[in-house]
């Protein structure tokens, strides 16, 4: 019990801060929410696993990645790859010249599925993949740039010309990959049909336990003894590997990990909105993070999942209303977070988020107090005969 | 290769050699203000693209106001606005340093969300000034039209103009960096901060004018880019990671590294280029370039500064 309660919830406030999270995503979001929003704030909890995933290796590893669209990508491009072989059987593309393979493929002169395409037919290997694929990706580039101590600033810049590569490798590659457009229609999953409303209902209560069980698992990594090592290797570096750690493997271990949790939310984000292009993979999708991240406070599993929902809401609202404006705002928020709130939301919180509590106790007990006084007043008046 | 003759061949590889070498010519100069503003100052400025948008709107404005007003003068304006999009530039640089980066220096991963806001704020402030389409100025004669040495080749005179501006802002940064005392102080700053501050150099200030000379570079960059093509409000975005690895890869504390490696990134890319499409030359470059990091992350020169 003690164990359920300090690892995996923080304690009585991080127990009540993940309670009044879980009401808001799992009870009070849905029911007040028709479903379009609903499948809106679904979305956005898909980018919260890439916020997520920043704690961990931006806030308490000190690693800065710009390169966490890339997993989302890839756990997105998994899973769309497996829905498009399925909505592609030789039935419904009858009309192309080879029917079997996936529409985009058949405008650009394939005959024949890809090699690469092949293991897709499979759910359980797709599944496997949208796990392992991104967490081989992070170990090649972790291994060959931790061992090697870049870090820092380097290592942000060659995340950001990994995701460069990538976007403009899944552009170029039309026949593979459906280019700009990227993979869209998609219908079932194994035979389930994911356009229907119940089925979003369902994809959104998935993914919303899906982000708590990612939420309790990475307190859990913080809590251990490698989350206490992993604060020392951002604070002092040399004296952790002077103590004779292997520093390096830390910071590839929570790359990876890290990894897997964007790509979840990539795979997800694929499942709720029906498409995945490379708009959701790139330079700027992984900037974006990284704010949802710093908005939301870069140390805290929770607020991160705040700063998301914030943001994005932000962004749907003011495009909507004021598309001119939101440029404007997101640049100042982002600058005023960066300069004035480094902790973002979760640091407010922790600063005055007490002393709200205690305004209202005083409120109270202002209240109380001036009652009596008005009896005390109500008697003396009447002493007086007034 | 053999369906070309080998005059052909000679024609492919002397357009491809200068195309790329036009290519190299906005790396460099987008890269050297950069290689300034990263290399010595240690700042992530993820805002460099907008300070050369800006120097191309400049040249674009003066450009529609010397065709409104001074019709004469259309023919010479280039050269005053390459003058102009230098101090206009520079000087929001200034202001930027002032208002934004001087906070951060103790941070510089914060140094790059907080300049891609002010990024985010430049591109909207283009999209509301100059509307969403992508303008360009009018070109007086001079620059349009091309030389043909022999037959087979064609080389824009625009593209040559861009090169001789290119050498001469490099020469002219490496004279002030490694010939001026304003140079030295520059490079005293970077090498010892507290050492420099205590034989009586004004570091604040070294830092402020080197921020404003490396995005008023920047807005050289962006004159010239206006002879090449047209500009957007997200044009400098699309060169800013671009920029990032010439000067990562040339080895970040170097200005000679920050010339080789655009010379080589533009070259691979240009004459790549020719032979498989766009998309696939620009990967292979990107990739070649992230395996070389890999393999040897200071860079092409490393340059010997104490951590």
């Amino acid at each position: 019990m003690g164990f359920v309660y300090d690892r995996l919830l923080g304690g009585k406030n991080g127990a009540i801060g993940m309670a009044i999270l879980a009401a808001l995503i799992l009870l009070i979001l849905p029911m007040m929410l028709d479903l379009f929003r609903l499948n809106l704030v679904g979305k956005y909890l898909t980018y919260a696993f890439a916020a997520v995933s920043l704690v961990l290796l931006w806030g308490y590893g000190g690693i800065l990645s710009l390169g966490q669209g890339v997993f989302f990508g890839l756990g997105g491009y998994c899973m769309a790859m497996f829905l498009k072989l399925e909505a592609s059987d030789p039935e419904s593309t009858k009309i192309q010249s080879t029917p079997g393979i996936p529409d985009f493929m058949d405008w650009n002169q394939l005959t024949q599925l890809p090699w690469f395409w092949e293991p897709f037919n499979s759910f359980g290997f797709t599944v496997l993949a949208v796990l392992l694929v991104p967490a081989v990706f992070a170990f090649i580039i972790g291994y060959s740039m931790f061992k090697r101590r870049v870090g820092g600033v380097y290592f942000a810049i060659i995340t950001q010309i990994i995701a460069l590569i990538l976007t403009v490798l899944i552009v170029g590659q039309q026949g593979y990959t459906g280019g700009i457009n990227g993979i869209t229609d998609l219908k079932t999953l194994h035979g389930w049909d994911i356009r229907e409303d119940s089925a979003k209902y369902i994809l959104y209560f998935v993914n919303a336990i899906l982000l708590f069980s990612v939420i309790l698992l990475s307190r859990f990594i913080l809590t251990s003894k490698f989350g206490r090592l992993l604060l020392a290797m951002k604070d002092k570096e040399d004296r952790v590997r002077f103590s004779g750690y292997d520093v390096s493997n830390f910071k590839i271990f929570v790359f990876c990990i890290s990894a897997i949790i964007s790509a979840i939310g990539g795979a997800m984000f694929t499942l709720q909105v029906g498409f995945m292009s490379p708009s959701f993979v790139g330079i700027v999708p992984s900037i974006e993070m990284v704010i949802f991240a710093a908005v939301g406070g870069r140390m805290s599993l929770i607020g991160v999942v705040y700063g998301t929902l914030l943001v994005n809401y932000g962004k749907t609202i003011f495009s909507e209303t004021f598309p001119e404006l939101w440029l404007y705002l997101m640049g100042a928020l982002f600058i005023a977070v960066v300069m004035y709130f480094p902790n973002g939301l979760a640091g407010i919180w922790d600063k005055h988020g007490g002393k709200l509590f205690g305004f209202i106790q005083n409120m109270k007990y202002i209240g109380v107090v001036r009652s009596m006084l008005d009896k005390k007043r109500l008697v003396k008046a009447e002493v007086s005969g007034e | 290769m053999g369906e070309y003759t080998a005059q052909e061949l000679l024609s492919i590889f002397a357009m491809q050699g200068f195309s790329g070498l036009s290519l190299f010519s906005v790396l460099l100069l987008m890269a050297l203000g950069l290689a300034i503003i990263f290399g010595q100052m240690g700042v992530i400025n993820m805002a460099h693209g907008e300070f050369m948008a800006v120097g191309a709107y400049t040249t674009y404005l003066i450009s529609v106001l010397s065709e409104e007003y001074f019709p004469g003068f259309v023919e010479y304006y280039f050269i005053f606005a390459i003058a102009l999009s230098f101090l206009v530039a520079g000087a929001l640089g200034y202001l930027a340093e002032l208002a934004l980066i001087r906070h951060l220096y103790k941070r510089p991963l914060d140094t790059l969300l907080a300049t891609w806001g002010l990024s985010l704020i430049m591109q909207q402030g283009f999209r509301s000034i100059f509307g969403a389409r992508e303008v360009s100025p009018t070109l007086p004669d001079w620059l349009m039209g091309s030389y043909q040495p022999i037959e087979s080749i064609d080389i824009p005179i625009n593209g040559m103009f861009v090169l001789g501006l290119t050498t001469f802002v490099t020469l002219a940064v490496f004279y002030l960096m490694f010939k001026s005392s304003w140079g030295l102080r520059v490079r005293a700053t970077t090498q010892n901060r507290v050492m420099s501050g205590a034989v009586g150099i004004n570091t604040k200030k070294v830092d402020r004018l080197t921020f404003a000379l490396g995005c008023g570079i920047a807005g050289i960059a962006g004159a010239a880019f206006t002879t090449i093509a047209s500009t957007g409000p997200t044009t400098g975005s699309l060169y800013i990671v671009d920029t990032f690895m010439v000067v990562v890869f040339g080895g970040a504390a170097s200005l000679y590294g920050t010339i080789a490696s655009a010379f080589s990134i533009a070259q691979a890319q240009s004459i790549l280029e020719f032979f498989i499409s766009g998309s696939m030359a620009k990967v292979f470059t990107l990739l070649a370039i992230v395996i070389f990091l890999m393999l040897r992350p200071e860079g092409l020169f490393a340059s010997k500064v104490r951590k």
